[in-house]
């Protein structure tokens, strides 16, 4: 990768990691806690929709949220011709 | 002997005797595969292994009654967010770079990215709060052994040290990762029976995260009836909507900075096999921390529909067995035993106290399950607590071994001596976390939750500042480690009723300051940074080398040993 095939590896991966942290933000503090008395108004499979969102809406989408991470940066990663994983340096 | 206590035992003894196989399987010999497993473990295998390490005791035993019982429903949400939502943070800012930087410790990351005196403040704070978290689950081992085997709790703890001893010290990281994913399999197989017996009988689903949308309308009228304020679905009964954001908030920031979580990525066979570790890892929690709040109303509801009118003689069988080792007393301060009123007294459900652990130690039995799941349950228990423990220690012996005596003590030990300090440090790190367990300081219970404040103030705003703000100085990062730890256990030590018992600022708990001293950290450290000598050039492309999964020179040099400071 060049300097500015760098930049733009960069600036996309800041720019995934930013809306999948927005949704994050928004299920939990949001829906859970923010929202909750006015989504609690609402019915979903016999839960009050707020509480629901707390108690698990939010940890389905936390595990959608980093599949939808992985997924992209290995199609980011393949763009970039990005393939040496297994000779990664370890230690000492 | 009873049926259930035979059981238990089966399980206990097949369980330990898988892991000893399994230790023996994966003995090690070298630094690498002691600290991280050669670096070699795949994606799957991993995950289990994150899980079983971050599902302790409490998370197995207690999680499902804290939601229920202490907190009402609602407010125990703060726990199932905290505790899941960190992982996306992980996953998102930490894991893919820590890896790629390629080291065996927390502390290492700290020291090579910034200075010495950083490396020895990471240190002692890996090491006090492993030592605070292992104490808890030795204690845990000791519960297990008492409630179920009817052994006292030194044995117990003795017997699961005995155990750990036997597959840390001679697997290091490579045995312990073998056993952690066998432990995951136990304890979350232990987790589901139940909680799909529980669920298919009290709301005929057997899905219970679905079942339990089927049963809240009945449980809140009978939270209503029994004149118990807040229904369980309300929200802000018992915590404010401020100290909800903030506890949820420390909890899941504090998981992110764990020492014992971080290492884990080290042990991933590349950045990609970090990434997916992750994604890994949170869907194995996912399963047991989506189905705890179900079991928790479950339970909960069958509880109060079987104590709503009833009498000591006539009480259930579970009722019985539980009350008579403590676990169920009569209400208030007292907390006087079951056994001291007259057969023929009528009670009910707000007569009686329950314990958290009942939701999970008795809903196999509440659930009309026969004895072998008891049993089952008891051996995940066991599964947890080990886990959990020897993921700690672990880090406890490498911060000792590699941090103190490789990199301050000796640094021209060879392998074979450094493998030989790691193991020693592992024993006596084994007996000391034994001792504390049979001899729990009072404050242990309290200070575990607190761990995660500590851990969030302390290492989460350095490691992200670290890898995201090429221009983040040594001294930045020192200040601000020590200004968040020093300012949270101030907080913590001025508030918690053992202790100064004070009210606090503006009515903030212990376990959300966590979330303050995070941000006080963070500005700390920026304001240091731009008045501090920057990171030479070499140090700076390194942290931008870290953000390209694949192979580099620099990182190559680095990971060799040389300087770039």
């Amino acid at each position: 990768m060049d300097q500015s095939q760098r930049q733009d590896y960069w600036r996309r991966n800041l720019r995934l990691m930013a809306s999948l942290l927005a949704v994050w933000a928004l299920v939990s503090f949001g829906a859970g806690i923010l929202f909750v008395e006015q989504l609690n108004k609402v019915s979903f499979m016999g839960f009050p929709l707020g509480f629901w969102f707390a108690q698990q809406g939010s940890i389905i989408v936390f595990v959608i949220l980093i599949a939808i991470y992985v997924w992209r940066m290995d199609k980011l990663d393949a763009e970039f011709g990005i393939d040496e994983y297994e000779q990664e340096v370890h230690h000492s | 002997m009873s049926t259930i206590q035979l059981w238990t035992l089966i399980f206990t003894i097949l369980t330990f005797g898988l892991y000893i196989y399994i230790a023996y399987a994966s003995r090690v010999s070298n630094t690498a595969e002691f600290y991280v497993a050669g670096g070699g473990i795949p994606a799957p295998a991993n995950g289990a292994a994150i899980a079983a390490d971050w599902m302790s005791a409490a998370s197995f035993i207690s999680l499902a009654g804290i939601v229920g019982l202490a907190y009402n429903g609602y407010g125990g949400s703060v726990f199932l967010m905290g505790w899941t939502g960190g992982y996306v943070l992980l996953a998102l800012l930490l894991a893919p770079y820590l890896r790629k930087f390629g080291k065996y410790t927390l502390p290492d990351f700290v020291g090579d990215r910034y200075n010495e005196t950083a490396r020895l403040i990471a240190v002692l704070a890996a090491i006090v709060v492993s030592f605070v978290y292992v104490a808890g689950q030795m204690a845990g081992v000791g519960l297990v052994f008492t409630r179920f085997l009817k052994v006292d709790t030194t044995w117990g703890v003795v017997i699961g040290m005995a155990i750990v001893f036997f597959y840390a010290v001679l697997g290091g990281m490579k045995g312990i990762t073998w056993t952690q994913v066998a432990q995951y399999s136990v304890l979350i197989v232990a987790y589901l029976i139940p909680a799909v017996a529980v669920s298919q009988k009290v709301t005929g689903v057997p899905l219970p995260q679905i079942g339990f949308g089927n049963i809240l309308d009945e449980l809140n009228g009978l939270q209503t009836d029994l004149g118990l304020g807040a229904t369980y679905t309300e929200a802000f009964g018992q915590i404010t909507m401020t100290n909800m954001i903030l506890i949820t908030a420390a909890l899941m920031f504090g998981t992110a900075g764990l020492p014992h979580v971080i290492v884990r990525f080290y042990t991933a066979k590349s950045v990609r096999a970090a990434r997916y570790s992750a994604l890994w890892a949170l869907f194995f929690i996912a399963l047991l921390y989506t189905t705890a709040p179900s079991v928790a109303a479950f339970t909960k509801l069958e509880i109060m529909d079987n104590l709503s009118d009833f009498t000591v003689a006539s009480a259930p069988e579970w009722f019985t067995t539980w009350s008579d080792v403590g676990l169920i007393t009569q209400a208030g301060e007292a907390a006087a035993p079951i056994a001291d009123l007259p057969p023929d007294q009528a009670l009910t459900y707000t007569d009686v106290a329950i314990n958290n652990d009942i939701i999970v130690l008795a809903s196999p039995e509440i659930g009309g399950l026969p004895a072998p799941i008891v049993g089952l349950v008891a051996a995940g228990g066991l599964a947890a607590a080990l886990s959990t423990a020897s993921g700690l220690l672990l880090v406890i012996s490498s911060a000792v071994a590699n941090d103190v005596y490789y990199k301050k003590i000796n640094p021209q030990a060879s392998e074979k001596q450094q493998l030989m300090v790691g193991r020693i440090a592992m024993a006596a790190a084994i007996v000391v976390a034994g001792y504390l367990g049979i001899n729990p300081p009072g404050f242990v219970a309290q200070v575990v939750a607190l761990a995660f404040g500590l851990a969030a103030a302390s290492f989460f705003p350095i490691l992200v500042l670290g890898i995201f703000w090429k221009k983040c100085t040594a001294a930045g990062a020192a200040a601000g480690m020590i200004t968040g730890l020093v300012v949270t256990m101030a907080y913590i030590y001025w508030t918690i009723p053992i202790w100064g018992g004070s009210e606090g600022l503006w009515g903030i708990p212990a376990t959300g300051f966590g979330t303050i001293g995070m941000l006080i950290n963070f500005a700390v450290t920026i304001i240091v940074s731009q008045f501090t000598t920057k990171p030479s050039e070499q140090m700076q492309e390194l942290v931008e080398e870290i953000r390209f999964p694949g192979r580099s020179e620099l990182v190559t040099r680095h990971a060799a040993g040389e300087d770039l400071h």
